[in-house]
């Protein structure tokens, strides 16, 4: 069974009567538990008392969602709320949405689920129709029962039932206490999607008016009733851990300090409030010795010697999908190009600090609220941490201030273990706030990159192709994929889609001694900068525009075809340049491509220079998620992924000296500013092809476009990320 | 000290050099005005002393004991402020949000002073980091909130 098939044979089960909201009235739906439960779930699901719902229809006709995924921004609480409100037949502003605890039946992924991969409407799309329209046939139903008439004769308006002949209607909430002892219908039948209303329309978002007046409550804001705050400071140099503070009975002394505390690999103040705990933390002088960290950072890493080191690597190159006969083409041909590319660390820098409380309960239990990706996962570690059962933990998920793959489980980068930790030795609650500082020195950042290319040159472009991708990805680090199947080690110059004849990708181990970590477009976000730069050095090799070289590489793909005239004419027509814009600054065009989650995208970039550095004027992108939801919140997430885009590209990178990172805060480290965004222009396509991701694949040909941009007006092709540590000289 | 925040007078126990920011967040409780970066970097922080869009990271409490301070919890009493909330949902601005209680105040204080901003007064006022990139929004609720 795939892993979709798995998921599509959940089916919603009424539990309005097993406790969870008993002598409320309300409509209670659930989904059969994922493909072989346990026997104890079994018998815990047939019996209750706590059954978890999905969704609730309240006697005063609103709904309340449990939604698997989090919230960070990717406006998937208002998608969910428009796929159950369409075929529930209510308005989706009548939906409450809220974080769905750890465990069953919330782990619509086969046993587990991460909010990740821009996987979360993809994967439940059709359970979330299914309860929706699982629910309107239960009110159906409920009403055909209490007027004495046949269900077929009613219809549904939003929030309604109505009996066309008698006249009689009734609201949802009215019939809520009848539909709560109905079974649910063997089989639903979906609504057809010319009818649909909601889906398919930019609905507004149900968070933006909170999030417009300081009323979202994000991790950072939690409170509970007698908590101790705490702050930390971590070894500068992963892998040491503190030996003794120097002057700690000064610490202890200071205002508001309850007490001080030797962590793994970081010293722990715990105080009355959060600046009184980072105050005294940050006075503290540790003596630090070597520890026993899993992944402790060498005393000399340098990131200059680390990329060094990956450009010379020699060993086994693992294939990961060839075609043709790379190696004799290349060897027979007349002209040849070689190329090696790289992309630094990158950190996720959310604008949301991390943070976590924990408390221990009078039963033994342990609750947690933290930012999380991945409750099952958190919840697994929350529980060895505290040396508890699982089943005793609980992850209250929360807002997320920003994520891009910052708050999935990567060993020493959540603050949730310390606060553990930390409750425990205090016996009280606590909550742990890391400073920015603290986040960018256990970020799990994005593994720097580097690929080395040949192409063989013909007359109409590339005859071969093959590359060798060096590195580690983040899904073997954590996942175990194996080298040569680990997607986020070689995606972007793997899966693309271009016709040549001859090629070949494999990937070459090389362990990263950082903690690395997913980042938004993962593995993409680097990958094709690499692979569409090259592409272009091929055109410009082959005396190829490199426009046209694409569309004859790619009239066997009708997606990627339609995308890349559309992008053209979405831009007015492709003119590379360079050309005078009505400014009299000199500008230059570039394009790009890729086929990131599930997704399509091609962009096209306009580049000037602004006293020697790039300024990016605009970018347009053409995007075919297969089938769309929301079109308002796919533009809004694709402006957001052309942000981290273009930052990525101008300013962004890690440094490590001495095996610290160098940068600890936005001054050393810059992120996109309001005057280097450019005005982004989207055009979203809907092919009909299987749903892909929308949260990431906006970004993966934002970089490419601008350095192909960039070559083009000033005839340097960048290979190294990103733009601000070249100078350029001139226009 | 006494300090002045959303019309109220405030008698709060900190240290004098205690920035307004942990002031606002930790003795008022007031969590709307966020931390970024404590270093003057980001403007999640910003509230608004005496009108003026101000990084309360970098503040200290001492410094504005007889100042007026205005947080994101009361920006919808004025009429300025009223506008630019109603922009900012019409415009659908915000993504995770985070920075967002900062950028309404920040549009705030610009509008209020100037009630028709040109591009250079907004690019010149509007200088928060969003990393989600909202900043196209942004710009369109500024001028949908402008008067003109
Ligand atoms: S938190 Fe004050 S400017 Fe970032
Ligand atoms: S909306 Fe997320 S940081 Fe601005």
């Amino acid at each position: 069974m795939t892993f979709m098939q798995k998921l599509l044979k959940q089916a919603p089960v009424n539990v309005s009567r097993r406790g969870f909201l008993s002598g409320t009235g309300a409509l209670v739906l659930s989904t059969t538990l994922p493909v072989r439960p346990s026997k104890a779930q079994e018998a815990e699901a047939a019996a209750g008392p706590a059954v978890p719902a999905f969704l609730e229809i309240h006697e005063d006709g609103t709904a309340k969602l449990l939604s698997p995924f989090i919230e960070g921004g990717q406006g998937i609480y208002t998608t969910f709320a428009q796929v159950v409100g369409e075929e529930l037949d209510l308005a989706p502003e009548n939906f409450s949405v809220e974080i769905a605890p750890a465990g069953p039946p919330y782990d619509v992924m086969g046993g587990f689920r991460i909010t990740g991969g821009s996987m979360s409407t993809r994967t439940s799309y059709e359970l979330m129709r299914q309860l929706g329209a699982s629910a309107r046939a239960m009110f159906l139903e409920a009403a055909a029962q209490d007027w004495g008439v046949d269900a077929s004769e009613l219809t549904t308006e939003p929030g309604m039932v109505v009996h066309e002949a008698s006249g009689r209607r009734a609201g949802y909430g009215e019939l809520a206490a009848v539909a709560m002892d109905l079974p649910v219908p063997a089989e639903v039948t979906l609504r057809d999607p010319s009818e649909f209303r909601w889906i398919k329309t930019p609905v507004p978002r149900l968070d933006v008016r909170d999030k417009s007046t300081g009323q979202a409550k994000y991790s950072i804001d939690v409170e509970v009733d007698g908590m101790l705050l705490a702050a930390v400071q971590h070894a500068p140099r992963l892998g040491l851990t503190p030996a003794s503070v120097s002057n700690l009975s000064e610490i202890e002394a200071m205002r508001g300090v309850h007490s001080v505390h030797l962590l793994d690999g970081a010293v722990a103040v715990v105080a009355g409030k959060f600046w009184q705990a980072r105050r005294a933390v940050e006075a503290a002088e540790v003596e630090w010795t070597e520890g026993e960290a899993q992944w402790p950072m060498p005393a000399d890493f340098s990131t200059d010697v680390f990329r060094d080191t990956l450009a010379g690597k020699k060993g086994e190159i693992v294939e990961v999908e060839a075609k043709g006969d790379a190696a004799s083409a290349l060897e027979s041909a007349d002209t040849v190009i070689e190329a090696i590319y790289d992309a630094p660390f990158v950190v996720h820098g959310q604008l949301e600090p991390p943070s976590a409380t924990a408390r221990f309960n009078d039963d033994g239990t342990l609750e947690v609220w933290t930012s999380c990706q991945a409750p099952e996962m958190f919840q697994g570690t929350a529980a060895q941490v505290a040396g508890l059962d699982p089943s005793q933990v609980s992850i209250h998920s929360q807002m997320l201030g920003g994520f891009f793959g910052r708050h999935f489980l990567y060993a020493t980068s959540n603050p949730f273990p310390q606060a553990i930790a930390l409750a425990k030795a205090v016996g009280q609650p606590v909550k742990l706030i890391w400073t920015r500082e603290e986040d960018f020195l256990r970020d799990a950042p994005r593994p720097l990159g580097l690929a080395r290319f040949r192409g063989a040159i013909g007359p109409d472009g590339p005859t071969a192709l093959s590359v060798e991708v060096v590195g580690e990805g983040p899904t073997g680090r954590w996942y175990d994929a194996p080298v040569g199947s680990d997607p986020s080690a070689t995606e972007g110059i793997s899966g693309k889609s271009y016709a040549i004849a001859n090629s070949h990708v494999g990937q070459i181990f090389h362990p990263n001694p950082a903690v690395i970590g997913y980042w938004r477009a993962v593995g993409h976000s680097m990958h094709d900068f690499m692979y569409e730069g090259f592409l272009d050095e091929i055109a410009g090799a082959a005396g190829q525009d490199p426009f046209e070289m694409r569309r004859a590489l790619l009239t066997d793909n009708q997606r990627l075809s339609t995308l890349l005239e559309a992008v053209g004419e979405l831009s007015g027509g492709w003119q590379p340049g360079p050309f005078e814009a009505e400014d009299g600054s000199q500008r230059a065009r570039g394009i790009a491509m890729a086929s990131p989650f599930g997704s399509e995208a091609a962009a096209i970039a306009e580049v000037s220079l602004d006293g020697g550095e790039v300024a990016v004027h605009q970018v347009w992108v053409a995007i075919d998620p297969g089938q769309i939801v929301n079109p308002a919140i796919v533009e809004a997430q694709v402006q957001s992924a052309v942000a981290l885009g273009v930052s990525q590209t101008l300013v962004e990178e890690l440094t490590y000296e001495d095996g610290e990172p160098t940068a600890r805060n936005f001054d050393l480290y810059p992120i996109l500013r309001p005057d280097q965004m450019p005005e982004v222009h989207v055009r979203i396509i809907e092919s009909g092809a299987p749903m892909g991701g929308v949260g990431e694949p906006g970004l993966p040909a934002v970089g490419p476009a601008i350095v192909n941009a960039v070559a083009t007006l000033t005839g340097e092709r960048i290979r190294s990320l990103p733009l601000s540590k070249h100078e350029f000289g001139g226009a | 000290m006494q300090l002045t925040i959303n019309g109220e007078s405030r008698d709060v126990d900190v240290d004098p050099d205690t920035p307004l920011l942990w002031v606002i967040r930790e003795e008022l409780g007031l969590t709307g005005t966020k931390y970024g970066c404590g270093i003057a970097q980001c403007g999640a922080c910003t509230v608004l002393v005496d009108g003026y869009p101000t990084r309360s990271c970098q503040t200290p409490a001492e410094s504005v004991t007889g100042a007026e301070i205005k947080t994101i919890e009361t920006v919808e009493e004025t009429e300025t402020g009223r506008r630019v909330v109603e922009a900012w949902v019409a415009n659908q601005v915000p993504q995770c949000g985070y920075c967002q209680s900062g950028q309404v105040l920040a549009a705030t204080a610009l509008l209020t002073e100037t009630p028709n901003p040109t591009d250079e007064d907004i690019e010149y006022a509007m200088v928060n980091l969003c990393r989600c990139g909202t900043y196209n929004k942004i710009r369109a609720a500024v001028r949908d909130a402008s008067e003109a």
